[in-house]
């Protein structure tokens, strides 16, 4: 079938939160938007899947100053109080339009008022594929994006991919690209993941751009054995055991998961919710009716029963590392491209923590707007020298081998390394420089294969970008994580256990076959004003 | 991962197929879905939020159960109204009210003041 040719203002590329809030914001500043996402917007990605909770905070100076104080320390003090002040405005706004606007049903507490600190996932994604498609912005469903389009000064100008579906590639040559493709968690199954394989980074990447706090990125969620549902906030709940019954002190959820991995490594974990009183057993059904699907469904009463749980790696979903953005208008260091939500680095916001959740779904309806609206003036900026530049493709390793072409199935393979290199908790959890070196070695032997011969055919040309996405991800975080000689946020070292006031800085990471790291110059206004 | 595409309840609407974010689902000869990447199921549940004919049974465990596991006995799990049971759960379909709007959880032990947990 021949290639489906388009042409738009703008492109957003995702199916989530960050995607939606910069489609409808693009549409309403005038843009012609195109929305293109790997699987469906609305039910694509960690968000409508899993619900979240939300950095609402009222505009009070008092309850602002203790939401930004709140995870500080736990950030490693690389947050920004700029952009933290820009976000809660922003997020503010954004949940009281999805309200009015967007009519989401939030519950009504005892004063009559609706709480809307938080949205349950299936409903909050499906207003917004509505107030897409109201907004007037197109989308395309199940067509991932393959490699970005630059004209000949290197601007982004458009994107490439392939609609699964229909057996057939795409174009879209644009005035800008929004990439909002999501984080990376490694085709691990955390809950809605594995639509997120860093697809965005590898992008931006190949086009020149740079990334930031690629070290955060060992995000790991407590699940059900054997099971995708990794909503963590109930454990706070629970007390973790061991297969001879007694209590595994130090195990929690927010603090204590690295109690949970170490003991994972050599037995079984056992955890029960048991304190949790019967009128918090009703409120947690009906708060998250998903965290019960996999105890209903196996027969395990959580409250009374133990069950065995595991971890499961969210890489940067959960993590904080992602595309730098250069300003408050999410520009990336390439002309023409903008990144939004986990594609983006939430250190702005968070600095090498998150826990996601309540910041990561407020950075993805604040920097979804930003970049959509950001997006929007560059594209009129082009007036329409934007559709008449000549394009070629940047799709590199997975795309167009270098050498010869090997076996079109190899994908298969790569991800299992990659995954053999990050997922382990004694790799990436509980770091160590004599496993993180080795284990990079090998991600680069991996990345020269990769680069050399990997291809995919049809429609698995999808499957062998994600492959390669997932190698070059792996590689950044490792370098970052071997730059980064202390311990700051969830980049915790066995080797350096402290932190070093010395390294309070933010770490950039880039390139491909030579990746790169490098200390954030002081003058990019980065940690300018924030002291430790 | 989907288990269960029920084709006593199906009314071939093409809607899993189109929500799927990992494109699991084909259209069969006779228009049922068919699980045609099973394997690629990140076992989200989204199919079975969507189905308006309850027709699907999305099985927690992220991978393959064993032949005659109890849940691929699709007459027991509709017996025990397992079918559509997460659809009602968060309120979708016709009379129900949205489980957003009843979404009020407990305060978290140690996060201080009353403070709702709403997902």
């Amino acid at each position: 079938m021949s290639e489906l040719d388009l042409t738009a203002d703008v492109v957003v590329a995702g199916g989530g939160p960050a995607a939606a809030w910069a489609a409808v914001k693009a549409a309403e500043a005038g843009a012609d938007v195109l929305v293109v996402d790997k699987g469906h917007l609305g039910t694509s990605g960690a968000t409508a899947a899993a619900g979240t909770g939300v950095w609402y905070v009222a505009p009070d100076a008092d309850a602002r100053a203790a939401a930004k104080a709140s995870r500080e320390t736990l950030g490693g003090h690389l947050a920004d109080h700029a952009w933290m002040d820009r976000v809660l405005d922003q997020t503010y706004a954004n949940m009281n339009e999805l309200a009015e606007v967007g009519r989401y049903p939030f519950p009504v507490g005892a004063d009559g008022a609706q709480i809307r600190r938080g949205l349950q996932g299936p409903e909050y994604m499906r207003r917004m594929r509505t107030r897409v498609k109201r907004a007037g912005a197109r989308i395309l469903d199940h067509s991932p994006v393959t490699e970005l389009l630059v004209d000949a000064e290197g601007a982004v100008a458009g994107l490439a991919g392939y609609r699964r579906q229909h057996d057939q590639s795409y174009r879209v040559r644009a005035g800008a690209v929004v990439l909002a493709t999501g984080g990376c968690a490694f085709l691990s199954k955390a809950l809605g993941c594995n639509v997120n394989t860093g697809d965005g980074a590898l992008f931006a990447a190949e086009a020149g751009a740079d990334l930031s706090g690629m070290e955060f990125s060992n995000a790991y969620a407590i699940a059900p054995e054997f099971t995708s549902v990794t909503k963590t906030a109930f454990y706070s709940f629970a007390t973790f055991y061991r297969g001879d019954g007694s209590v595994l002190e130090g195990a929690g959820s927010q603090r204590g998961r690295s109690v949970i991995a170490r003991t994972l490594l050599s037995e079984k974990v056992y955890a029960r919710l048991d304190q949790a009183t019967p009128e918090d057993m009703l409120a947690m059904r009906l708060a998250q009716p998903n965290f019960f699907l996999p105890f209903d469904r196996q027969g395990i009463d959580p409250f009374r029963d133990l069950f065995a749980v595991t971890m499961l790696a969210e890489g940067t979903v959960r993590g904080t590392g992602g595309i730098r953005l250069t300003g408050f208008d999410c520009a990336t260091s390439v002309p023409g491209l903008y990144a939004a939500g986990d594609a983006a680095t939430r250190e702005p916001i968070c600095g090498g923590f998150t826990g996601g959740g309540s910041h990561n779904s407020a950075w993805a309806m604040s920097s979804g707007t930003w970049a959509g609206q950001g997006a929007a003036r560059h594209a009129r900026s082009l007036g329409s020298r934007a559709l008449a530049r000549t394009t070629h493709g940047l799709g590199g390793a997975g795309l167009r081998p270098a050498g010869t072409p090997g076996d079109p199935s190899a994908f298969n393979d790569v991800i299992k390394a990659v995954q053999n290199e990050v997922i382990p908790y004694d790799k990436n959890l509980l770091r160590h420089g004599d496993r993180l070196a080795p284990a990079l070695s090998v991600l680069d032997e991996v990345w020269r294969d990769v680069r050399a011969s990997l291809h995919g055919e049809n429609g698995d040309v999808v499957r062998a970008r994600s492959a390669a996405a997932m190698t070059a991800h792996a590689r950044w975080m490792y370098n970052a994580a071997l730059a980064r000689t202390e311990t700051r946020g969830m980049h915790k070292r066995q080797d350096f256990p402290d932190l070093d006031p010395a390294q309070h800085h933010r770490l950039l990471t880039g390139g491909l076959d030579e990746v790169w790291t490098a200390p954030e110059p002081a003058a990019r206004g980065g940690l300018a004003a924030v002291a430790s | 991962m989907i288990e269960i595409v029920s084709r006593d309840r199906c009314i071939a609407c093409d809607k899993c197929i189109e929500v799927c974010p990992t494109d699991v689902f084909e259209r069969g000869p006779d228009g049922v879905p068919v699980l045609a990447r099973q394997g690629d199921c990140q076992t989200c549940f989204m199919c079975e939020a969507y189905c308006p004919a309850d027709a699907l049974f999305v099985a927690p465990q992220s991978h393959r159960l064993p032949a005659g596991s109890e849940l691929l006995d699709e007459a027991r799990l509709a017996e025990q109204g397992r079918l559509g049971s997460y659809r009602a759960q968060i309120g979708w379909g016709k009379g129900r009210t949205p489980g957003a709007a009843r979404a009020i959880g407990p305060a978290l032990p140690g996060a201080g003041p009353r403070a709702p947990l709403t997902s």
